[in-house]
């Protein structure tokens, strides 16, 4: 086990693996997120309350979900960098933050042009929507707190630590529609309850949610690939693979 | 289906404006961000060719000096 992480731990091994699982996920993304909005946006039956604004609930849901699984997964990254000094988990990190911040925002813009029809307003101090908008700043603190150091390593600390921070936020998101009784209704999707809506309207949602995870895992590799080749230029091990790719052209 | 027509659809009962925006705004940061991560993989590449070139040129011209 412990043997395995450390080779997961080295850029080279990492990007070597990633190579043959990316392609994948990129093509499982593509499917399921075409196949979803497809069947979310033309086959699934309009709402009897809300007629059709329901179907910004298949990029809602997958975007909010998303954007919180995003901050998770980057406070874990920050962990194993701190701990055990791992680079590749402070490279992932990196790549995800500008991502859950994007997702954060999908979920604040959708749920406005959602409550403006719904319920007559774009937006609410509500605690869920509050919530929600101390993660996007959150996320904006880490990115920036990321590039105000003159060291890299001072920069991937320092963000580590605010991710870490910030997690306190993901339980009171996830709360917020139970303890405070406000407008944001509670989650119509769990996993492990029978929802709440039938299952032509709730199996896209599913196939939807399914395929922004894909396109995250699959975006996540690429840019932290990238993000090695940027870190580890001088290594032999790229320097043999920039080569290579030049004569392949 | 749940429209008649392909212009019912764009239309949404009447709610086009917020079921469009909100799924356009994703459309667009996510094709964006694959996008992204695709030209940024090219330009890294392209620099590191470049800089290893120039490594080896000025590598040539200290052999010729001494």
């Amino acid at each position: 086990m412990w043997a395995f992480i450390h080779k997961l731990g080295s850029p080279k091994w990492f990007y070597a693996i990633s190579a043959r699982l990316q392609p994948w996920f990129w093509a499982l993304a593509i499917l399921l997120l075409l196949v979803g909005s497809v069947w979310g946006l033309v086959f699934a039956p309009s709402d009897y309350q809300q007629g059709n604004s329901f179907r910004i609930i298949y990029v809602h849901v997958p975007a909010a979900i998303l954007a919180q699984s995003c901050f998770v997964t980057m406070a874990v990254a920050g962990v194993i960098f701190l701990v055990w000094k791992i680079k590749i988990a402070d490279m992932a990190a990196a790549v995800i933050a500008p991502f859950g911040a994007a997702m954060t925002f999908v979920a604040l813009f959708s749920g406005a042009v959602w409550g403006m029809p719904t319920w007559g307003t774009w937006w609410v101090w509500d605690a869920r929507l509050t919530s929600m908008l101390i993660q996007l700043f959150l996320y904006l603190g880490v990115i920036a707190l990321r590039g105000a150091f003159a060291s890299r390593d001072s920069g991937s600390r320092a963000a580590s630590v605010l991710a870490l921070v910030g997690v306190v936020n993901i339980p009171i998101i996830k709360y917020s529609v139970d303890w405070w009784n406000t407008l944001h209704q509670p989650a119509t999707f769990t996993l492990t309850e029978r929802p709440a809506m039938p299952v032509e309207m709730w199996l896209p949602l599913l196939v939807m949610v399914l395929g922004f995870y894909c396109f995250f895992i699959a975006l996540t590799l690429t840019r932290t690939r990238n993000e090695i080749l940027r870190r580890e230029s001088a290594k032999r091990w790229v320097r043999e693979l920039v080569a290579g790719t030049a004569r392949r052209g | 289906m749940a429209f008649d027509s392909f212009l019912a659809l764009l239309a949404m009962e009447g709610h086009a404006p917020y079921v469009w925006s909100a799924w356009g705004l994703t459309a667009v940061l996510l094709i964006g961000s694959a996008l992204y991560a695709r030209a940024e993989r090219r330009h890294l590449l392209r620099d590191l060719q470049r800089r290893q070139r120039r490594e080896r040129h000025a590598g040539r011209e200290d052999a010729h000096e001494s």
